[in-house]
């Protein structure tokens, strides 16, 4: 068994390799769909309905570069990844893109040889208590037993943060949320500790989301994005300047719902003109066709419309903009310009 | 003098590689080798020439840098600032832990249920035969994900035990169960509470005195002296009278429900995610071992049986004293096998979160650091080293009762 791990191993940077360095926007275009690794299943940002179609936050992204691509948004394989296996699989080409709630961090940019293309996501590490607990500070969880996913930045976060008030914990280590939330919800643990968006969106699906509170400590940046692989920047700038057009699309007041009339002919405002491709060459010079961003705005809308439809104030997971509100609006939310 | 059919010595020519059955062979495993050498050598190439494309590079340095996870069951002095080499250590024990654990009991299991699935009862024969049969053929995967489920469902968490009126009373006053593991008392020794121990243990060497001593005065004059009671008494009396004596050295630490609103802490504390890997692989694996104490109690010829009963010797002696020590010779080998099974098993334990060195090296470390080719290889050399000593262990154990010719 160990030896098919090694061969398995071998064979999967072998073929790495191979890929890395060859143009995956070509390779994605020759396959005609895209392969997005998301989440296991996290509501509200990638999680397949009832008819096993992926929705959320991160599928949005994921649908807005297929897209750009293809003028398709159903021109997508979603490959659920856990937080073990995601940079594994992206690594070795199984995927494209990664677009799973995965933090931006040093390591992973540099020694990991990744490149995030941005942020959809401005994040912080949260802790979810049941309320009949009396707990109201993170620092009064001396001696509580923990639940933490592996293979995470939160896990490391954890351990600093509780070393760093000398309290003590004991972690439960888990593979996926869904496994987080059960032991959970069965008192295996008495905290359930990711990220703050993370823990909103797992509550918002618990029966009584009223008897869990999220403790008021934001105990770390996270800064989630999607990524892709380090060596092809073609590709990374086909990602980055996706997620910028759907930023951008918002500033500049293009939806779902006008981008079809705003692209139709040249409007008197050439920012939008050259996004919708109906001015300049921007297109071509991503090797996409001219309406590639008004494909990627048409297919979910512009990130304040996926926003509000996945993750937003009414829905049941009821995330604020906060941070996430466009930079107008006193948030971070910026892309550079079109042009 | 040569007859006219002896082959021409010397006279070897190229063709004869393939057409002499002497040769033939050799010229095919040559053949073979130097094929597979060249494709482990084109796969090594492409790992390093694509590692190197890829700007990576295999260095184990990272087992020097800290770890920055924590774990929650160790044996050793670990905290998140170790090293990853630490976390290895821990991960190492852990298996090791585990491993020795289900090897024991799966023995037990095995053992029993080999022996009474050959019951003349029917039923007890039937419900063994039941286990075996179930156990044996639903992976194993599955069983620690439903054992694991099962505790988790089923047991309460720690908070029904805690606080000044608590919904749950430990059993006794001194266990708690609960999905987070078992909470019993642990015992505290005195300086003098160690005598006891000392007296204990010598003890129980002396009880495995008499026995030898009873065996021989039995095989020299067959004489037999009582084994069972003399045996108890050797073990218990002198280590209960030098407790009291000694002024009761030893006292218990008992779980404690106030100590703080999350956990009950004291005690001896039995992690859940140890219990039920260790439950689940040892009943599976000892549904295999039933098989093999079955085949060789079969094995053993009815003869034997019939010869020790027409001697008059009775049903459970017949079975302790004739045909197991003969079956032993057809049990160990497979024995081994599944003992190593269970080693690689225990590989799944990330499964129910218990931190096994393939959690620990294979899983965190090798996540956080990105280090995927060097973990796996350390790994593999892990549970290569550890296979080879089991399997050599138990070999010398096998050639030592094995059927000596002479
Ligand atoms: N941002 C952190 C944590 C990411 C993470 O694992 N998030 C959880 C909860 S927010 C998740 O997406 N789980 C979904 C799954 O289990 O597949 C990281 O990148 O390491």
């Amino acid at each position: 068994m160990k030896k098919t791990v090694l061969f398995g191993a071998l064979t999967v940077a072998g073929l790495a390799a191979g890929m890395a360095s060859a143009a995956t926007l070509d390779d994605v275009k020759a396959r005609g769909s895209l392969n997005c690794g998301v989440t296991t299943g996290l509501v509200g940002f990638a999680s397949p309905d009832a008819n096993g179609v992926w929705d959320g936050f991160d599928v949005g992204v994921c649908r807005a570069v297929a897209a750009a691509i293809f003028g398709d948004p159903t021109a997508v394989e979603f490959v659920p990844t856990t937080g073990k296996t995601r940079f594994t699989a992206l690594a070795s080409g199984e995927i494209d893109m990664l677009a799973r709630n995965t933090t931006w961090t040093f390591s992973r940019d540099i020694d990991l040889k990744f490149e995030f293309t941005g942020v959809n996501y401005y994040d912080g590490q949260g802790f979810l208590v049941p309320k009949d607990l009396g707990v109201s500070s993170a620092k009064d969880l001396d001696g509580a037993t923990v639940c933490i996913q592996t293979g995470t930045t939160t896990e490391l976060n954890l351990a600093d943060f509780f070393r760093s008030n000398n309290i003590s914990y004991d972690p439960v280590p888990i593979e996926t949320n869904a496994e987080g939330q059960q032991q959970y919800l069965a008192g295996a643990c008495d905290v359930y500790t990711t990220d703050a968006s993370g823990l909103a969106a797992t509550r918002a699906s618990f029966e009584n989301p009223n008897d869990h509170v999220l403790l008021p400590e934001i105990i770390s940046k996270e800064p989630l994005g999607p990524l892709v692989r380090h060596g092809d920047n073609d590709w990374g700038d086909v990602v980055r300047w996706t997620l910028n057009a759907l930023i951008t699309a918002e500033e500049l007041g293009v939806t779902s719902a006008n981008v079809a009339d705003l692209a139709a002919a040249p409007t008197d405002n050439p920012e939008v003109n050259r996004l919708l491709g109906t001015e300049g060459e921007l297109g071509a010079m991503l090797g996409l066709e001219a309406d590639w961003a008004k494909n990627a705005i048409a297919a979910g809308g512009n990130y304040g419309e996926l926003f509000e439809k996945n993750i937003g104030e009414n829905t049941p997971i009821g995330l604020a903009r906060g941070l996430n509100a466009q930079w107008t609006e006193g948030g971070l939310i910026y892309s550079p310009p079109f042009r | 003098m040569t007859s006219i059919t002896d082959p021409q010595q010397g006279s070897f020519r190229l063709s004869m590689l393939i057409n002499d059955t002497r040769y033939r062979s050799y010229t095919f495993q040559a053949i073979a080798f130097v094929v597979l050498a060249l494709c482990i050598g084109f796969v090594v190439n492409n790992l390093f020439t694509n590692l190197a494309a890829q700007g990576l590079d295999i260095s184990f340095d990272f087992l020097g840098v800290p770890a920055g996870y924590d774990i929650n069951q160790r044996l050793i002095e670990y905290t998140s600032q170790s090293t990853n080499l630490r976390a290895t250590m821990v991960g190492i024990l852990n298996t090791l832990l585990v491993a020795v654990l289900a090897c024991a009991t799966a023995t037990v299991f095995g053992v029993l249920a080999g022996v009474l699935r050959l019951s003349n009862n029917w039923l007890v024969s039937k419900l063994m035969a039941f286990y075996v049969e179930i156990f044996r053929n639903i992976p194993v995967l599955i069983w620690i994900l439903i054992i694991y489920g099962i505790m988790t469902i089923s047991l309460p968490g720690a908070r029904p035990y805690l606080g000044e009126n608590p919904d749950r009373e430990m059993l006794f006053g001194m266990f708690a169960f609960t999905n987070r593991g078992v909470n019993a008392p642990a015992p505290v020794f005195d300086p003098l509470g160690w005598v006891v121990l000392a007296i204990f243990v010598l003890s129980v060497v002396g009880m495995f005195l008499y026995r030898r001593y009873a065996k021989q005065l039995l095989y020299k004059t067959g004489r037999l002296l009582p084994m069972g009671w003399p045996s108890v008494l050797i073990v218990f009396v002198p280590a209960i009278l030098a407790f009291f004596v000694l002024g009761q050295p030893i006292t218990l630490d008992i779980p404690d429900t106030m100590a703080n609103r999350f956990n009950i802490k004291g005690g001896f504390q039995i992690g859940a995610p140890l219990i039920a890997i260790w439950f689940a692989l040892s009943i599976y694996t000892g549904a295999f071992i039933a098989e093999n104490v079955r085949a060789g109690i079969q094995a053993v010829s009815k003869g034997q049986t019939e010869a020790a009963a027409a001697l008059g010797i009775r049903p459970g002696r017949i079975m302790s004293l004739v045909v197991l020590p003969q079956a032993l010779r057809v049990i160990i080998p497979p024995l081994i096998s599944n003992y190593l099974n269970i080693t690689k098993n225990s590989s799944l334990a990330i499964l129910v979160g218990y931190a096994d060195v393939t959690a620990t090296l294979g899983g965190i470390t090798l996540n956080q650091t990105g280090r995927a080719i060097e973990c796996v290889l350390l790994l593999m050399l892990f549970y290569l080293v550890i296979s080879l000593l089991i399997s050599g262990l138990i070999n010398i154990y096998n050639n030592a009762i094995k059927l000596k010719e002479r």
